[in-house]
């Protein structure tokens, strides 16, 4: 034991420096290639940044809706709700986020209401919605924007991004870049 | 066919078809025969030895390896100690993140060393950038630690009688120049290009849309994903681990997150069969191992994709299946694949939140990391599926009349009370912790209110998981877990500290005095171990062992959940 106590703490030094020091620093230099320099991908639009990845909360009946959120998309903090699929207080919740949108949304089926919407992501960030939930609120924004339908379906399948290469995943729609685009419309 | 489930199929092909030339170049980098990266490597690893003080070609014997290893470890605790409780002052600590207190720091330290990676802090604003630094380290080495342990396994395992048995130094600096780190290397380029950030800028603040302000967290993520999940660490870089949009950003790197953590756990099983010349066992072994990932993975699938049923009746459409926890790019299918994947292999990274899956789904990652062996972690899952074919050889051996021999080694009841007090070990932690934590809140909940998110049967198996993950070294969580109080932060602690070193210990005494032992030639007598009879008995141990010393806790958890959806 006492003779390997010396090389022990030696070893310790070198893989320190090996793993924690010259590994982090070539990755530092690859991500000086990588878009936004490794920072992060934004996205510019009339001389504001945001983050592309980064979810926003969008609660505005003008916007699409982002999904409930633990977090409520503050990205100092991450997480997700961490409750049960029995827990009562939180079946409770799921009611009463469907209730609210029916409210908001007066159009529509209640059927026509797909799960993401009303329940919260795992990162409390999540960017995306599905497109059945882009899709289920054309209807409000149309109205509130005296905007044709048609069009907002059209702009949603411009959005919309398939599944990689087509063949692997989900069909979803990042919500920050369809307001964007919802914007400039006029 | 289903775009989500054709995701999931292809991402596990392209692991096996990875994992079968790796297992041959880690093979070969065990038994020091040459391979492409020696040019670069070859002065690497030299001055490794220089500047350590280090003889590589000093053999040791099973004793000398565990000294050895231990030492290194306990170097590795009281140096994370140090750095995890003096955050404040020391440099790469741009959001003025806090120092962490004694307990957390003793939980964090071991759970990093012991490669678990159980977090009880939040990654964005409970450690500083040199904390993240350590914490790479201890990723690298600890994975390593595993590697080269079983490396030792491995040529105990040979037919030759010796006590010498290569050397430790050597084979761990190998093992993480060699494999984790070049590897590494190549994935986190690979997620640096696709929108994960490797920055020592600290929080950035931006004004959305709507006009709320509000700050956005990063650091060098990248660097720290790839060996998360290379080494099967699963430590998450954010709080929310690989389900943040920044440690993850799309379907592309969820694959190669996925497919980076299975790679060595496979990979290693054919490294088995290219250092003993074996290859047909090493296909039994994978075999057997697969066909218990495959039987908790189908239900978990099944289950998530169906979604809530509680919430289905709501009259709501639940077509993507169960969404609550998870992120849309990702979807439930590959969602439930990695949570399965997460738990039969030690990662315990998640893209999803396992509180949140259905009863059933909750069951299968929790028996994924009673079992533990079904690839399990890097190296060390190997070591636990050894003591399982030591206890199918003895079983074999009685139920046919024949001396028990596995290899042509005999085995005696020395190496079977290790090997049982092994198999034993894990439950015993994993129960005893949960009856205890069971027992203080049944007494005082309204002093331990803040340690459940879900009331009921739910809550039970918030404690049960986080146990389970702790034995287990796995470091996933039930994350509504109020865990970072005395309680939880000592009481994991030890528990990861025993779970740990024990089942290392115990397999290489056992290989240790086998290798010692005289080698029987085959003969016509012999208990073939290479056979699909035989992986069959070793499925069936592991399925009793398991499914008597868990089914009564998991019944008083998720399965009176399940029986409680109406």
């Amino acid at each position: 034991m006492k003779s390997d106590i010396i090389p022990a703490i030696r070893l310790t030094i070198v893989c320190l420096i090996f793993f924690a020091g010259i590994y982090t620093i070539v990755i530092l230099g690859f991500a000086q290639l990588a878009p936004n320099k490794g920072k992060g991908q934004i996205i510019t639009q009339n001389g504001k940044t945001y983050y592309a990845n980064v979810g926003q909360s969008f609660t505005n009946d003008k916007y699409f809706y982002s999904r409930p959120s633990a977090v409520a998309y503050n990205a100092a903090g991450s997480g997700g709700s961490n409750k049960g699929p029995t827990n009562p207080d939180y079946l409770k919740d799921i009611q009463s986020r469907i209730d609210t949108f029916l409210v908001h949304n007066p159009d529509i089926k209640k059927s026509d209401i797909p799960a993401d919407i009303v329940t919260a992501s795992g990162s409390g960030l999540d960017p995306d919605i599905s497109v059945e939930a882009a899709k289920v609120q054309v209807k409000r924004i149309a109205k509130i924007r005296n905007i044709q339908e048609d069009d907002l379906q059209k702009l949603i399948d411009q959005q919309t991004e398939k599944p990689l290469a087509g063949l692997l995943g989900t069909k979803k729609v990042n919500v920050l870049r369809l307001n964007l685009a919802l914007d400039n419309i006029k | 066919m289903n775009t989500e489930i054709l995701g999931v199929i292809l991402m596990y092909a392209m692991v096996v078809v990875l994992a079968i030339p790796l297992g041959r170049y880690i093979g070969k980098v065990f038994i020091n025969e040459k391979t492409w990266l020696d040019k670069i490597l070859n002065p690497v690893d030299k001055l490794f030895y220089k500047l350590s003080g280090i003889n590589p070609d000093n053999e040791m014997n099973w004793k000398q390896h565990l000294v050895a290893l231990l030492t290194l470890n306990l170097v590795w605790f009281l140096f994370g100690m140090f750095v995890l409780m003096n955050m404040t002052w020391l440099p790469f600590n741009p959001d003025n993140n806090p120092s962490m207190s004694p307990d957390l720091a003793f939980n964090t330290s071991i759970s990093f060393i012991c490669n678990t990676n159980l977090q009880h802090y939040s990654g964005e604003t409970g450690i500083s950038y040199l904390g993240q630094l350590v914490l790479i380290l201890f990723q690298f080495i600890s994975a390593g630690t595993g590697i080269a342990i079983t490396a030792v396994v491995f040529f105990a395992m040979k037919e030759k009688t010796t006590h010498k048995l290569g050397n430790f130094y050597f084979l761990f600096v190998r093992s993480c120049t060699r494999i984790l780190f070049p590897i590494s290397l190549i994935v986190a380029i690979l997620l640096v290009f696709n929108g994960t950030p490797m920055t020592f800028e600290g929080k950035d603040m931006i004004t959305n849309l709507q006009g709320d302000t509000v700050r956005v967290s990063r650091g060098p993520v990248a660097a720290f994903v790839a060996i998360k999940h290379l080494g099967t660490n699963g430590g998450g870089f954010f709080g929310a681990n690989s389900a943040h949009p920044l440690e993850n950003p799309n379907y592309f790197t969820n694959a190669i997150e996925i497919i980076t953590q299975m790679l060595i756990p496979i990979a290693m099983v054919f490294a088995l069969g290219y250092v003993l010349k074996r290859r047909k066992l090493a296909w039994v072994i994978f075999g057997v191992m697969t066909i218990g990932f495959l039987m908790l993975l189908i239900p978990t699938l099944v289950t998530e994709m169906k979604g809530n049923p509680t919430i289905t009746k709501m009259g709501i459409s639940q077509t993507m299946g169960s969404m609550e926890g998870k992120e849309v790019r990702f979807g439930t299918a590959a969602s439930a694949y990695w949570s399965i994947a997460t738990t039969v292999i030690s990662t315990g990274s998640i893209n999803s939140m396992h509180d949140s899956y259905m009863p059933i789904s909750g069951m299968n990652q929790m028996l994924g990391m009673m079992v533990n062996c079904f690839y399990g972690g890097v190296g060390v899952g190997f070591l636990n599926f050894y003591i399982f074919i030591i206890l199918a050889v003895f079983i074999s051996g009685l139920m046919v009349g024949r001396t028990p021999e596995f290899l042509g080694k005999k085995i005696e009841a020395k190496e079977m009370k290790i090997a049982m007090i092994i198999a034993l070990l894990h439950p015993l932690l994993i129960l005893v912790s949960t009856a205890i934590s069971s027992y203080l809140y049944a007494h005082n909940p309204t002093l331990y209110a803040g340690w459940l998110n879900n009331p009921g049967y739910h809550g039970y198996s918030e404690m049960l998981y986080e146990f389970t993950s702790s034995s287990a070294n796995n470091g996933s969580g039930f994350e509504g877990l109020g865990d970072n109080t005395l309680f939880w932060n000592i009481s994991c602690g030890i528990v990861m500290i025993l779970a740990r070193y024990l089942p290392i210990i115990g397999p290489v005494a056992i290989a240790g005095i086998l290798a010692n032992k005289k080698y029987i030639p085959e003969s016509a007598g012999t208990l073939k171990t290479d056979t699909a009879t035989f992986g069959l008995m070793v499925f069936a141990v592991i399925a009793i062992l398991a499914a008597l010393a868990f089914f009564p806790a998991l019944t008083l958890g998720p399965i009176a959940e399940f029986f409680s959806i109406k």
